[in-house]
């Protein structure tokens, strides 16, 4: 019994302070995106400046088309996580239950695709995308985005473990296998489509070197690569960056903390894929 | 005729394969085989496309700079991977005590590896900062004159590290948790039973039992290393004097900055096979190994 206070005291001891080491940046970087530019470089450092400035936020959208770039990454993401969910779950479908030559084969296709560095594809990715003149376009992250081996193989898994005297049922009653797929494949796989939609959001709205690679103009940026612009150009205005920093982190933190239970279960899920 | 059509499985497995597989074939599976062409050629999008046979992995076994990026590459990996799965692994099993807090300890691990590697490193290089930066303000208390970390050719790579492993915590150490759950609390009680110590049951029922999961991180840790770039394009593009320079970054400057598109591709194919290698490690290990 003593030796179980024991352990509990130094889990929670070391529990602590690592939370500490990983939060406390984040309230640096809230407290910084709050100070006078003055503040920022007075030695000690201090937590907070003699009064907040929210107008470090007002100068960010200011300087840069902030605005701009959180809609380009909001739509952006959006449609990717539409459309993969859409041509994942279709494909995952007929992969799971539906019978024709070449199924396990074509199947295979994919899997092995799913150890390809994604270096590996960028280069001719980049060139399809200069022939149809689709460079610095947002189709050159949503046309690639929409389609992913891993939601198709990841839904694929889970329907299969769908029991199937349902679709018996339905079949019998005249049922195409869309009616099938439409109507009962999707309801019973809600948990699974928010743990992919929760993946493929955090995938989409930090990606870096996609948008890096296909867009140039300003206006056409996502979050993530203005954020890095901007660092570029104004490094000395750190509460300004600062701010910037928050409204990146923030949507995703506020999707994690609605549904931190489906973001567990995705990460245990993709942990089961090497199991 | 027409209606029988419509419920047979092969017209259904069409109209919904079809716009997954187009996708499929225009990003996935043909641009894998184009970059295997194109690392052939010496097309750098300016002159004529021609082939040159092996020249470009010829070049890779003379250009200095490339053998300084895969020194790099295997730097990187062989201190962030082992350091990551020690201290995921030792938080895992805290965690896994039954602890109140739990869900905040979870998230607190979490908001790291949910933020974007952009803010992460903007973060990071504040606390980096030679002059203000919070770091060496601490190290000061401890007597300590930091090194100019990002700037510092010997310094740079250990910082970038630090912030890769501090990223990617939360997500191995909820992995861990998934194979800790997994083992049965009976092994644990019978242990007490015969009076072993807490630290003895871990070495003695936790490692072992939790070896297939703590294979599949290090798999996944090591793929993973061997395609870093955020962090070094964001954090010190690469220097100085390319001691930071990976592997990807090199790639992406030889595609991109360069457009040595043939050089790239045939760099992008060393990375390929050497993933493959290390999944296939993977695949033949899952075959052979004894499930508890």
């Amino acid at each position: 019994m003593k030796e179980r206070i024991w352990v509990k005291s130094t889990a929670h001891l070391f529990l602590l302070l690592g939370s500490l080491v990983m939060l406390f940046p984040f309230i640096w970087t809230i407290c910084t995106s709050l100070k006078d530019s003055s503040e920022v470089f007075t030695y000690p450092p201090k937590f907070f400046g003699e009064q907040l400035k929210w107008g470090n936020y007002e100068r960010m959208t200011e300087r840069f088309p902030f605005y701009q770039f959180f809609f380009n990454s909001l739509k952006i993401t959006v449609i990717v996580v539409i459309a993969q969910l859409i041509t994942s779950s279709m494909a995952g479908f007929v992969f799971a239950r539906l019978r024709f030559r070449g199924r396990d084969g074509l199947f295979g296709l994919y899997l092995a695709t799913l150890m390809v560095p994604a270096q590996v594809t960028m280069i001719p990715t980049f060139l399809l995308m200069k022939y149809y003149g689709l460079l610095d376009t947002h189709w050159s992250l949503i046309l690639p985005g929409a389609v992913s081996a891993f939601g198709t193989f990841l839904l694929r898994q889970f329907f299969i473990g769908i029991p199937s005297a349902l679709e018996e049922a339905a079949k019998i009653d005249g049922c195409t296998p869309f009616g099938i797929y439409w109507r009962i494949f999707i309801p019973l796989s809600q948990p699974a489509l928010a743990t992919l939609g929760i993946f493929i959001t955090m995938g989409t709205w930090n990606d870096f070197i996609n948008p890096l690679v296909f867009l140039s103009s300003m206006d056409k940026m996502t979050l993530t690569l203005g954020l890095a612009n901007m660092q570029g150009l104004y490094s000395t205005d750190w509460p300004a960056l600062m701010a910037a920093t928050v409204i990146t982190v923030l949507p995703i933190l506020i999707v994690f903390l609605m549904a931190q239970d489906a973001f567990v279960k995705g990460v245990t899920l993709s942990g089961l894929k090497g199991e | 005729m027409q209606r029988k059509l419509f419920y047979k499985d092969g017209f259904w497995a069409t109209v919904m394969l079809l716009p997954n597989i187009v996708g499929f074939l225009m990003f996935l599976l043909l641009p894998v085989l184009a970059t295997f062409v194109i690392s052939f050629s010496n097309w750098d999008m300016i002159d004529a496309f021609k082939f040159n046979g092996l020249t470009n992995y010829k070049h890779l076994t003379e250009d200095p700079v490339f053998h300084q990026v895969l020194g790099n590459t295997f730097y990187f990996t062989l201190v962030s991977v082992p350091i990551g799965i020690a201290l995921s692994l030792l938080l895992a099993v805290f965690l896994n005590q039954k602890l109140k807090f739990i869900r905040f300890y979870r998230a607190a691990f979490f908001l790291p590896v949910i933020s974007s590697m952009v803010a992460v490193s903007v973060i990071w290089q504040w606390i980096y900062n030679p002059e203000f930066g919070l770091l060496n303000y601490a190290l000061s208390f401890l007597g300590i004159d930091g090194p100019t970390w990002l700037t510092s050719a010997s310094w740079a790579m250990p910082a970038v590290i630090a912030t890769s492993i501090w990223k990617s915590l939360g997500f191995n150490m909820l992995i861990f948790l998934a194979g800790l759950q997994s083992i049965s609390d009976d092994y644990y009680e019978a242990a007490s039973i015969d009076g072993a110590s807490k630290v003895r049951q871990f070495f003695s029922i936790t490692v072992p039992l939790l070896s297939p999961t703590t294979f599949f991180v290090t798999v996944m840790s090591i793929i993973n290393s061997f395609q870093v770039f955020d962090a070094v394009y964001l954090m010190t593009q690469g220097g100085p004097a390319r001691s930071t320079s990976v592997l990807v970054y090199y790639i992406f400057q030889n595609a991109f900055q360069y457009f040595q598109m043939g050089y790239a591709s045939a760099m992008a194919y060393v990375l390929f096979f050497i993933v493959l290698i290390i999944t296939l490690i993977q695949f033949w290990r899952q075959k052979k190994i004894s499930i508890y």
